[in-house]
């Protein structure tokens, strides 16, 4: 069964292993996935560690219902101390790594250690074998996977993989899975690089026993019509995730040419629409592929239509490539982000920071704070798409000086840069914001200052915000399980509210990873999607645990300040412009230009923001500053951490 | 009774539920490993193909098997296993043309698709039908009217085309 996984050690150094059951009161307190690594984390990671050294734990996990009869249970979790950040490291991707994993016999592993030399890891029933990847080092992400089935001659086996960029230790290298999906943000690939760890192949036929099993495939079966019903999951199915880039394109919520506009004009050659046209003619009518157990199959496949690359197989182009690839640098043309998609899937780097620093220096470039002295004579003007794809390269392999500079993440890169290039990089924490522009919708841009892995929108962004729900419908989603009498509103300009908005969404995404569940299938983009009152049942008939909707609320709760606690030891402060819970200064600054009429002229209100950070705070029991006051962690029972449970 | 599973595979998106479902329903486990359905993948080009049991009219696990422990169903048309008789020699297994005969490395035993008794559970949870169970008459009946609307399509566009060249 689920619980009977278990966690495995393994010292990359020393080359030994060690397999462990997963004690039933962690299960308990932290249930599996991003909330049980971020525990792991925090016990593991000596104070100051520098991310890319032996020290620094690389932990992967699926979560507690991962394969099983529960929807769309494919993620699989990364955590380790960011390289890019300094903070806490996290990323997720779906595809089929997980489940192969659970049927491996495990639910989390914990890498430490450097290997001598390239290695990677061979997980298969229960077994554990370190081996020689001499013969994979330089390879793509694709072709190391595929070059891994040959070598142990066996096509169902899943590759979690680095891709050159990893090994160059590009700070925001990424791990991947199939051909596009990526465990993405805080450059997981990177420490997978330090670690000399090409990849860690997995193939498991073990039973996972499913406790009511045909009271979990009926439960499932309802999980299903909810999902599918959803007009947004629809939509999704048929134009993958780039509709929602269209749809807030639109109004307003895209910055292009870095943060100076909010929409990208001239776009009808990135369309989804466009895309989807794209995917039609070069693969056909059913172009739509799903991760493990999922009716939204979200992922368009394509071949690119022209250019050097032409006739490429790849996946996506996700909402993020179109921003990263598109609005941001203004770049117009299909075949440049499709290519741009394909380099980074086979380089396996982070699509949004690599799009978002190539903009920035974009920015930069346009106004003389770098010249073709810093570019080695490259034209790295807006629009510019042999540009564009040039610095991919460049970044991914650390060539020139600027190639070289920006595979260092931001942050570092302004230090590099210098004079006041800092001022122009849209980042919180160390890490870049994705191509939405949230000066419109205040919701959004807490989401973002306060999202516990930097900049990002899928720690806990109220999406629905953007919808104008009635204040009835808002209160029916935001009231339970936990009830909130205080203020709503429909209005996303607003700031009442917000905050409240932010935390909830916060748990409820926390609750969705350690589950091990895509956040697709919960009230992300869909208001009418499982949440909180519906997850007992799956945990319950899949693993016979048995949680109430108020337990795994206070699971998520006890996750996030766990979390916290590691970011607040590696050194967060709440107005740090790189390591706080705060926003670029032309987001307070910049009003917005272009957009619908109720977007044009707005930007965040300082003391407003503030007063939506001390808000949030107060729902999370921290402190003004920022830290959770003693009778928070007590409740918690987090007040003797690090306890080493594990 | 004259019907059979069918598979669409342009439609399949790879999720590989039927395979979970399928083991979920027959051992109360999950574990592709024990489902008697599987998607072959060439993932390099997306392409995802559904393998079943086809019900072969001459079928090839039944003439293999020397202790005659395969027989076709009466009710459903399919080749059942008779365990009894069975002698675990895994010849079928090597015979099957489609990979559809199947070896539980638990129980040792070989075992396929048994429709689950006329109501396939793969197909409910098929969302985008790219597998189905339809009567013999449908599915021939389903083929022509899709070779059909291929043929009317090519003719439309070398109307339009001649029509082009005139212009």
């Amino acid at each position: 069964m689920a619980l009977d996984r278990k966690i495995a050690y393994i010292n990359l150094s020393t080359g030994q292993t060690e397999i462990k059951p997963i004690p039933l009161e962690l299960r308990k307190k932290f249930i599996g996935g991003r909330g049980l690594d971020a525990y792991l984390l925090y016990n593991h990671t000596p104070q100051g560690c520098d991310p890319l050294s032996p020290e620094n734990p690389l932990i992967i996990s699926g979560g507690l219902l991962t394969a099983t009869c529960a929807s769309a249970t494919a993620r699989a979790h990364f955590m380790a101390k960011s390289p890019l950040t300094g903070l806490l490291g996290s990323a997720n991707m779906g595809g089929f790594f997980a489940p192969e994993l659970a049927w491996a016999g495990f639910h989390h592993l914990v890498i430490t250690g450097k290997a001598e030399k390239p290695v990677y890891l061979w997980i298969h029933n229960g077994e554990i074998e370190i081996r020689d990847a001499a013969g994979l080092w330089g390879k793509t992400s694709a072709d190391t996977q595929w070059a891994i089935r040959e070598e142990l001659g066996d096509e169902e086996i899943k590759s979690a993989v680095i891709g050159p960029a990893g090994e160059n230790l590009v700070r925001y290298a990424c791990v991947m899975t199939g051909i596009k999906n990526a465990a993405g943000r805080t450059g997981m690939g990177c420490v997978m690089g330090s670690k000399n760890l090409k990849a860690v192949a997995v193939r498991g036929t073990m039973d996972i026993k499913i406790s009511y099993p045909l009271e979990a495939l009926e439960f499932n079966k309802k999980f299903i019509e909810q999902i599918t019903s959803a007009k947004v999951n629809k939509t999704q199915g048929a134009l993958g995730t780039p509709f929602i880039w269209g749809a807030t394109n639109c109004w307003g919520g895209i910055r292009t040419r870095n943060f100076q506009y909010n929409q990208m004009e001239n776009a009808d050659d990135i369309e989804p629409e466009a895309i989807d046209e794209i995917a039609n003619k070069t693969i056909g009518p059913h172009h739509m592929a799903g991760c493990f157990g999922c009716q939204v199959h979200c992922r368009t496949q394509y071949r690119i239509p022209s250019g050097p690359y032409a006739g490429k197989y790849d996946e996506g182009p996700e909402y993020t490539s179109l921003g990263a690839f598109g609005a941001e640098p203004d770049c117009k043309s299909a075949e440049t982000l499709l290519t741009a998609n394909y380099l980074v899937n086979q380089y396996g780097v982070d699509n949004l920071e690599i799009g978002s620093i190539i903009s920035w220096a974009m920015e930069l470039y346009e106004l003389g704070i770098i010249g073709s002295k810093e570019t080695d004579g490259l034209d790295l003007s807006f629009g510019n798409e042999k540009a564009l794809l040039e610095m991919i390269h460049r970044i991914c392999t650390r060539k020139g000086w600027l190639g070289n500079v920006l595979a260092d993440g931001g942050v570092p890169a302004a230090a590099s840069i210098g004079k006041n290039s800092f001022d122009y990089l849209i980042q919180v924490k160390g890490m870049n914001n994705l191509h939405s522009d949230e000066r419109a919708t205040p919701a959004l841009a807490l989401g973002i200052a306060t999202a516990s892995r930097g900049s990002d929108h899928l720690r806990s962004r109220p999406a629905i915000d953007l919808y104008h729900l009635p204040v009835d419908v808002l209160r029916k989603i935001y009231s339970s399980p936990i009830a909130y009498s205080g203020p709503l509103s429909s209005e996303q300009t607003e700031y009442v509210g917000k905050a409240w908005e932010v935390f909830w969404q916060e748990n409820c995404y926390m609750a969705v990873d350690c589950l091990g569940i895509c956040k697709y299938h919960t009230v992300f983009l869909g208001a009418t999607l499982p949440n909180f009152e519906d997850w007992p049942k799956a945990i319950y008939y899949n693993t016979g645990l048995e949680f109430t909707p108020e337990d795994i609320w206070a699971v998520a709760d006890r996750c996030n300040n766990i979390e916290r606690l590691f970011n607040l030891r590696e050194g967060l402060t709440r107005n740090d412009l790189s390591k706080g819970d705060t926003l670029n200064h032309r987001y307070f600054d910049e009003p917005l230009r272009r957009g619908a009429p109720d977007v044009i002229g707005l930007s965040i209100d300082r003391d407003k923001f503030n007063g939506m950070v001390d808000e949030f705070y107060g729902h999370h029991g921290w402190d003004q500053n920022g830290l959770p006051t003693a009778e928070t962690l007590k409740r918690l029972g987090l007040d003797q951490e690090p306890t080493h449970l594990l | 009774m004259d019907k059979f599973l069918t598979v669409n595979y342009e439609k399949c998106t790879g999720c590989r539920l039927c395979e979970l479902v399928c083991s979920v329903v027959h051992e109360g486990v999950s574990n592709p490993a024990k489902s008697s359905i599987q998607i072959v993948k060439w993932e390099d080009e997306g392409r995802y193909i559904p393998m079943i049991c086809q019900s072969c009219e001459d079928a090839p696990c039944q003439k293999v098997c020397p202790v005659g422990a395969i027989t076709r169903d009466k009710t459903f048309g399919f080749m059942s296993v008779n365990y009894d008789a069975c002698i675990g020699c895994r010849m079928c297994v090597e015979v099957c043309p489609f990979g559809a005969m199947n070896y539980n490395r638990t129980t040792h035993k070989v075992f396929k698709c048994d429709l689950c008794g006329g109501d396939p559970q793969c197909v409910k949870f098929c969302e985008v039908k790219a597998i189905e169970f339809v009567p013999a008459e449908v599915i021939s009946s389903q083929q022509k009217r899709e070779g059909a609307a291929r043929q009317y399509a090519a003719a439309q566009k070398q109307a339009s085309s001649i029509a082009e060249a005139a212009a």
